[in-house]
């Protein structure tokens, strides 16, 4: 345990903080999920809440923002203590929480969304004028350029989250609390995320960002808490905080070599396992001259792991769902150990011995109220079941093995997914694969959203998958993790591939300008 | 949510509230039968007890195939009125010939009972595939398909027998309806083998785990190789199948193919599921709680009858009984959730 105290409280003596919480006690049936904790933040700052998942941060913002009640402990805002009995009584303080999922009303415009319930009005009918004014207004404040008159299921992820945080402000925030606000944006929209978060410290308001990405810290934070097991593991200044430190505080132990996979497992002049030619596919939901993908070519060998970098929309979990025959394409050829197979549906290339973690494991990877043993067994059924029955005693001792096998922390196989924590349940979803023993395994994002521990656990996971003649491609968004893990990296922009890179010659800079669309390079055409 | 697992145990929840919302309906039945058995001492008698149960077997058939439909998110409306055409389909296929139809002569009996049973069942399949398919193929909402199909099975039943019931049959026939095996009346002997077979289906075998899976999360289930569309459209021919059942064996009960059968029987048989405890958001329910979920409504119905209540009461207490149970199982889950 490392309680640096000397960092603490960080400000000017006789400052008040702008939030001091301390002592807070909460108990759920047979768990105890925060205990003594504290945490401060002054005007102006930007706290950094870290912890694996299951620590107690979202239970300890859910106190914050009325959601739930501690048992014990005392809040203190802008010097007073408060009881916060509800989130409408934390919103009107200026406590505001902008969730991993995000609130709005996808038909709304932003202006609408701003306002929401609070519309400015006359006798009822709503000054529509005056609110897309004090939208702008806002909007301008956070240096964002968006029309409040657009619709919101229009915008990305990233102006969504824009328009979160203008719906914020317009409630006279004074204390941002951000759950995981980059999980889900690319590396440009985080550097102009993190503007806005400055921006908003400027101006005095008191920042809490919680993030699984410590690289992005440097910029913002202030001050880092460090939560593990519903306790304070410890505080630091950024200033004084290295990444190693934090990790070692968040884990309880050293990780090295995060993304690190060493060696390559593969013979470099074997034929492909899978191979794609020419996959094309015009049109998507939103717009139906989009070019999605655009002669997309490319081949995975046994024991390779080929990662698919891009920027976001650039059409990479595209490519994923169309070799695996979750969406269909205009044109293209997919091979399978040299010989054309037809791909239409997920059932054809689970045959073909493919395999796909998905990009959202609890909206495509997982049955969230069945069980781990249910989740795990679900793709290989077929080869558990006499006359139509599920062979229990088969079904138990299969997932028996890849629970230990792949370390999913869970008190019995008959605990339902969803109350797993995000890195086992990504471990349930990759242990559904694995049991089917697949040929070539797809990942998309996945360690989206999962702790430090998990994440290195899954990497070995990956490497070992690869060493075992599995051939792999994997998506991410994170650079380090696709630089650390992949024996080639194979760059998107708007649906073409643009580069593949070599090992050797990867670097974030070289994959970020191709995937900008810098940089374009020949590619060398499969042949 | 991670919280339970942060610290590696499970969480073992004896909330009264939980355990309530799980047996809510079972504990309401258990009073019911308690209080009625108190206040009308005759209301436990074998006699009573069978006749209670089969005046719901017909409504508790639909509900067995209900229960497969909501399981995976669905609804099937037009299962009342699938009854009734099935029903007068069986009446015209056990009758063989035209001129049977009209006037009091009976039909053949034998080999034709069987021919009828068998049109009946095959017409529910048969529009159990045409709305399954337009549900999963053509991609159209189920509450949808269900709500034309509620009009047009009943529509179809009076152009088929030009409105005129069709009534008068053999013995033989009306065995399946009216007759008893042991003390057992035939028709309660067709509910529970369907809810016995239905349970086992659903807690055994592939297609039962598939069938949660699909309801659980239908994305999901797709991108594990399950046949989604192939599994959609089985569970509107299984619905089916238990109206054409139905069909058969309310013509045999009743002596006559009405046109009026089953009418308001969809939404007996839905709430018959849902006061089970079956969720209409798919994916959790099951069987037992559909046979607890009919047994209160017959239960209710009854009581109140030999109570000398109003009959316009037991609508208003069957009504406030479905929204309480799901309030109760809401809270349960809340509450476990919490």
């Amino acid at each position: 345990m490392i309680d640096n105290d000397a960092a603490y409280p960080r400000s000017e003596p006789g400052q008040t903080p702008l939030l001091r919480m301390t002592g807070i006690d909460k108990t759920f049936p047979g768990v105890k999920a925060l205990d003594d904790v504290h945490i401060t933040v002054f005007h102006g700052e930007c706290l950094a809440l870290l912890g694996e998942n299951g620590a107690g941060k979202s239970t300890l913002m859910k106190i914050l923002s009325g959601v739930y009640q501690p048992d014990s402990g005392e809040i203190a805002f802008n010097g007073e203590v408060v009881a916060l009995s509800s989130p409408r009584q934390a919103q009107a303080l200026g406590i505001s929480i902008i969730y991993q999922e995000f609130n709005l009303m996808p038909n709304l415009t932003v202006a609408e969304n701003v306002f929401i319930g609070r519309e400015p009005n006359t006798s009822g009918f709503v000054n529509r004028r005056k609110m897309e004014d004090d939208t702008q207004a806002l909007l301008n404040r956070l240096g964002v350029s968006l029309d409040p008159r657009s619709t919101v299921r229009d915008l990305s992820v990233a102006e969504q989250q824009m328009v979160e945080i203008a719906k914020a402000l317009s409630t006279n925030a004074k204390l941002v609390i951000m759950d995981e606000p980059t999980s889900a944006l690319t590396d440009r929209e985080v550097d102009s995320l993190l503007e806005i978060v400055n921006n908003l410290k400027a101006q005095g308001l008191g920042v809490i960002f919680i993030t699984h990405r410590l690289d992005e810290l440097a910029p913002i934070g202030d001050r880092v808490t460090v939560l593990r097991d519903g306790r304070n593991a410890g505080e630091m200044l950024m200033s004084e905080a290295s990444p190693e430190a934090i990790v070692r505080m968040m884990v309880g132990r050293n990780i090295a070599d995060l993304y690190e996979k060493t060696g390559a497992s593969y013979d470099p002049g074997a034929p492909y396992v899978l191979e794609v030619r020419g996959l094309s596919r015009t049109g998507s939901a939103q717009d139906a001259t989009q070019i999605v993908l655009h002669d997309v070519s490319f081949g995975v060998r046994a024991g390779e792991i080929v990662g698919l970098a891009g920027l976001v929309g650039a059409g990479r979990t595209e490519v994923a769902r169309s070799i695996f025959g979750a969406d269909h394409i205009d044109s293209g050829e997919i091979l399978i150990d040299g010989k054309p197979v037809k791909i239409t549906t997920p059932r054809d290339a689970i045959r073909h011995g493919l395999g796909l973690v998905p990009e959202d494991r609890k909206l495509q990877g997982l049955v969230l109220n069945l069980a781990v043993r249910e989740n795990i067994a679900l793709p290989s059924l077929d080869k558990m079941v006499k006359l139509g029955f599920v062979q229990t005693r088969q079904e138990q001792s299969l997932a028996r093995r890849f629970v230990d096998a792949l370390n999913i922390r869970t008190p019995s196989l008959e605990q339902q997914v969803l109350n797993l924590s995000g890195g086992n349940q990504q471990k349930v979803v990759i242990a559904k694969w694995l049991a089917l023993q697949p040929k070539m395994l797809i990942l998309d994002e996945p360690t989206r959203g999962i702790d430090i521990g998990a994440k290195a656990e899954v990497h070995s996971l990956i490497a070992e998958l690869a060493k075992q003649g599995v051939a792999v491609l994997m998506i991410s968004s994170e650079l380090p993790e696709i630089l650390g893990m992949s024996d080639r990296i194979l760059v998107m922009h708007e649906g073409h591939i643009v580069a593949d890179v070599p090992r050797a010659a990867a670097t974030e800079e070289v994959i970020m300008r191709y995937a900008t669309g810098v940089d374009r390079a020949h590619v060398a055409q499969v042949a | 949510m991670s919280q339970a697992v942060a610290t590696g145990q499970e969480r073992r929840s004896t909330d009264v509230v939980s355990v309530l919302g799980k047996f809510a309906p079972l504990i309401f039945l258990a009073i019911l039968v308690v209080i009625l058995s108190v206040l009308r001492p005759n209301f436990l008698s074998a006699f009573n007890l069978f006749n209670v149960m089969r005046q719901i077997s017909f409504i508790g058939i639909l509900a067995v195939g209900m229960t497969f439909v909501i399981l995976t998110a669905g609804i099937d409306l037009s299962v009342g009125s699938l009854l009734a055409f099935s029903g007068i389909v069986c009446a015209t296929v056990a009758k063989g010939s035209r001129s049977l139809l009209e006037g009091g002569v009976t039909d053949a009996g034998g080999v034709r009972v069987l021919l009828a049973a068998l049109a009946a069942i095959l017409v529910g399949m048969l529009v159990g595939l045409l709305q399954g398919s337009l549900t999963a193929r053509a991609g159209i909402p189920a509450f949808i398909v269900t709500l034309g199909g509620l009009g047009a099975w009943r529509g179809a039943t009076l152009l088929w027998s030009n409105g005129q019931p069709i009534s008068s049959f053999s013995d033989e026939f009306k065995f399946w309806g009216q007759g008893f095996i042991g003390p057992l009346p035939v028709p309660v002997i067709f509910f529970l083998a369907m809810v016995i077979i239905g349970q086992v289906i659903l807690k055994y075998t592939q297609y039962g785990r598939w069938i949660y899976a699909l309801g659980g999360n239908p994305e999901a289930s797709r991108l594990s190789g399950l046949n989604v569309k192939m599994l959609i459209t089985s569970v509107y021919v299984i619905s089916g199948f238990c109206a054409g059942l139905a069909g058969f064996l309310l013509t045999s009960r009743l002596n006559s193919a009405e046109q009026v059968a089953g009418q308001g029987y969809e939404l007996q048989a839905i709430a018959a599921v849902v006061i089970g405890g079956t969720s209409l958001f798919g994916g959790q329910g099951g069987m037992i709680g559909t046979l607890i979920g009919a047994m209160l409504i017959g239960v209710l119905n009854n009581g109140l009858v030999i109570l000398n209540v109003s009959p316009y009461y037991q609508q208003i207490v069957i009504g406030a009984i479905i929204v309480l149970s799901v309030y109760i199982d809401q809270l349960a889950k809340r509450r476990s959730r919490a």
